[in-house]
């Protein structure tokens, strides 16, 4: 009892001495509750319409449009079950479609900008400078742009409607191999080269037990960058794809949404699709999260 | 003799080594960045002539047109009161939501913040979330039967706001970029300033400088060269506004098929079928874009870019 007592007498003098020399408790309290507050604002702003999916994926087509926004409801499991049933489960294919592109995309697109990027910025040759600017110059050219004359080319050779459509344009990023050439300058010192080509080694396999090892944490964010690019790149699949076995579930969704409108019961699966969509790439995202770290000018990658 | 032959072997294996390191990029960049845009630049000058009734064989014949589709998209009115909707939304979105990027950037990068791990997280979320996923959450967060802004003022008892009509779905279209576009930029500034040695504060404090003028005197300037590069990106982005109304175009009338200049692209590309005026405003739209995003960067002297060579 004595104790507690003599704890509240005497207050911790921690916050007085932490608010330093130019002001005093009040001021520091200000200066700390107005910017709390307002990332505090930014981060509900942020997360509202994520709430809400939430929400709306545990309502039934009844309440869907009835209920107060933010009532959750308990037909989640009814939905899910709707949902995967649809058209024989094509939304789960649509998933893996999706993981497909995005997935074997991203990989081959880190793999293909490492490889540049260490060239770019290990072997002295001709033509280098200009190879590097007329890829560079690809950062700027207009993405959305290409995929009408891409899909134009890719019908005179047969290869519209295939999975090839959608993956094989996703592969080369102007801005990956920029970024794995800033990382490899860095990250891979010139005397290792020259100490591996002493031993013997060849030069693709010094690039890839020497070199690739050390860029690691660079092609991760190249490959995080892309993944979620091809993820997001709704126009490509939406213009090459006809049929929608092969649809990545951004175009699946959105199809659903499009015939909602005569057939408003579609939202509900819309809803719950829209949720389990966006799981993974939240997954992912929040674990690799210290990879997230973006310099677009100097250091790019920041492991 | 052997070690020497080895040796030129081995020279002549490093020199070819750059060239078959870079094929796969070079072929990859050939064949699905620079062919298109030839194609395209090919196709915008062309069109299709249509001799009698256009049935039979022959009786359509693809023919050199010169400039004809570029006189025609210039002469579009759909196409320029799209342009200028488009222009009208970079104008308002781009600073906005870069304004809104450095202001977060700035208080996560304050000494002793507060919940600065939760609110970067969830400010960098919608990042994660694709465009067009985003685009549809938040058509259901406009659409009257399932919004929360509705149920709110009808349970105060105000009107309702129409937020798909005619006068305000381009807010609502500027919200859901702003959305997913500010989280994005913020990490970039945030990485920017993190790089910045703190102990270029640490004598300004002592000067007795407040944390807001360390902001607004110290970070902000050293922070130019990357508010440089994320306003290009964003201009770049800007104008290729297509996927968010397209979302919301099956949810309202107040948008038509040619509502921004890449959504005519589409439809004369698809649904008209004139790929010849498709290709012709593509490369202008092209054009514009570098125009725009090159005269910005020489304004700020070649800031950014110009450091790298």
């Amino acid at each position: 009892m004595a104790t507690r007592t003599a704890e509240i007498v005497t207050p911790d003098p921690a916050p007085a001495i932490r608010s330093g020399p130019t002001g005093g408790p009040n001021r520091s309290n200000w200066s700390q509750l107005v910017p709390t507050a307002v990332l505090l604002i930014g981060a509900v702003y942020c997360l509202l319409p994520v709430l809400w999916v939430l929400v709306a994926s545990t309502k039934s087509g009844s309440t869907l449009f009835t209920s107060f926004t933010f009532a959750p409801s308990t037909s989640m499991l009814d939905n899910l079950t709707d949902l995967s049933t649809y058209a024989d489960g094509i939304f789960w294919r649509w998933m893996l479609n999706t993981l497909l592109y995005a997935g074997v995309g991203g990989v081959l697109s880190a793999l293909v900008s490492g490889l540049s990027g260490y060239t770019l910025a290990k072997y002295q040759f001709a033509g280098r400078s200009v190879v590097f600017n007329v890829l560079l110059a690809g950062v700027l050219v207009p993405g959305i742009i290409l995929a009408v004359p891409q899909y134009l080319l890719l019908a005179k050779v047969g290869l519209t409607d295939t999975y090839w459509s959608v993956l094989l344009p996703s592969i080369v990023s102007p801005y990956g191999i920029y970024l794995a050439r800033i990382y490899a300058a860095s990250a891979v010192p010139d005397s290792v080269i020259e100490a591996a080509r002493v031993d013997g080694a060849s030069e693709f396999g010094i690039f890839r037990r020497v070199a690739m090892p050390m860029m690691v944490p660079g092609l991760i964010t190249v490959f995080l960058f892309q993944f979620v690019a091809i993820w997001n790149n709704f126009l490509l699949p939406f213009i090459m794809l006809a049929d929608d076995d092969r649809f990545p579930v951004t175009l699946g969704l959105y199809t659903l949404l499009n015939r909602g409108s005569t057939e408003p019961a579609l939202y509900r699966l819309v809803i719950i699709g829209s949720l389990l969509s966006i799981i993974p790439l939240v997954a992912l995202f929040l674990s690799l999260q210290r990879y997230w770290r973006v310099d677009l000018i100097s250091g790019s990658v920041k492991a | 003799m052997s070690t020497a032959t080895n040796r030129v072997g081995r020279r002549g294996r490093r020199t070819a080594a750059p060239y078959a390191f870079l094929a796969p990029a070079v072929i990859l960049f050939t064949l699905f960045v620079i062919l298109p845009i030839g194609y395209a630049g090919y196709l915008s000058l062309r069109k299709v002539q249509v001799s009698g009734l256009g049935l039979g064989r022959g009786a359509r014949k693809e023919i050199f047109a010169g400039l004809e589709n570029y006189r025609d998209a210039v002469g579009d009115s759909e196409l320029w009161s799209g342009g200028l909707r488009v222009l009208g939304y970079g104008a308002l979105l781009v600073p906005i939501m870069l304004g809104l990027a450095l202001l977060f950037a700035l208080l996560l990068d304050r000494p002793r913040a507060r919940f600065g791990r939760f609110a970067r997280t969830s400010i960098f979320l919608p990042y994660a979330v694709p465009a067009i996923i985003a685009s549809l959450l938040w058509g259901f967060l406009y659409l009257p039967a399932t919004s929360p802004v509705n149920d709110l003022l009808a349970w105060v008892g105000l009107p309702e706001p129409d937020l798909l009509g005619q006068g305000t779905v381009f807010y609502s279209v500027v919200n859901i970029a702003l959305w997913g576009g500010i989280g994005f930029n913020m990490i970039v500034l945030y990485t920017a300033l993190r790089a910045i040695p703190v102990e270029l504060y640490e004598s300004a404090r002592l000067d007795g400088c407040s944390e807001v003028q360390i902001a607004l005197r110290i970070k902000i300037p050293l922070l130019v060269p990357a508010l440089v590069m994320t306003t290009v990106f964003s201009m770049i982005a800007t104008l290729q506004v297509f996927i968010e109304p397209m979302a919301l175009e099956p949810l309202t009338n107040s948008i038509s098929s040619t509502w921004t200049p890449l959504m005519k692209v589409y439809r004369d590309a698809f649904a008209t079928n004139d790929r010849y005026a498709a290709a012709a405003t593509s490369v202008l739209i092209a054009a514009i874009t570098l125009v725009l995003s090159f005269g910005f960067l020489r304004l700020v002297q070649n800031r950014a870019f110009g450091q790298e060579r």
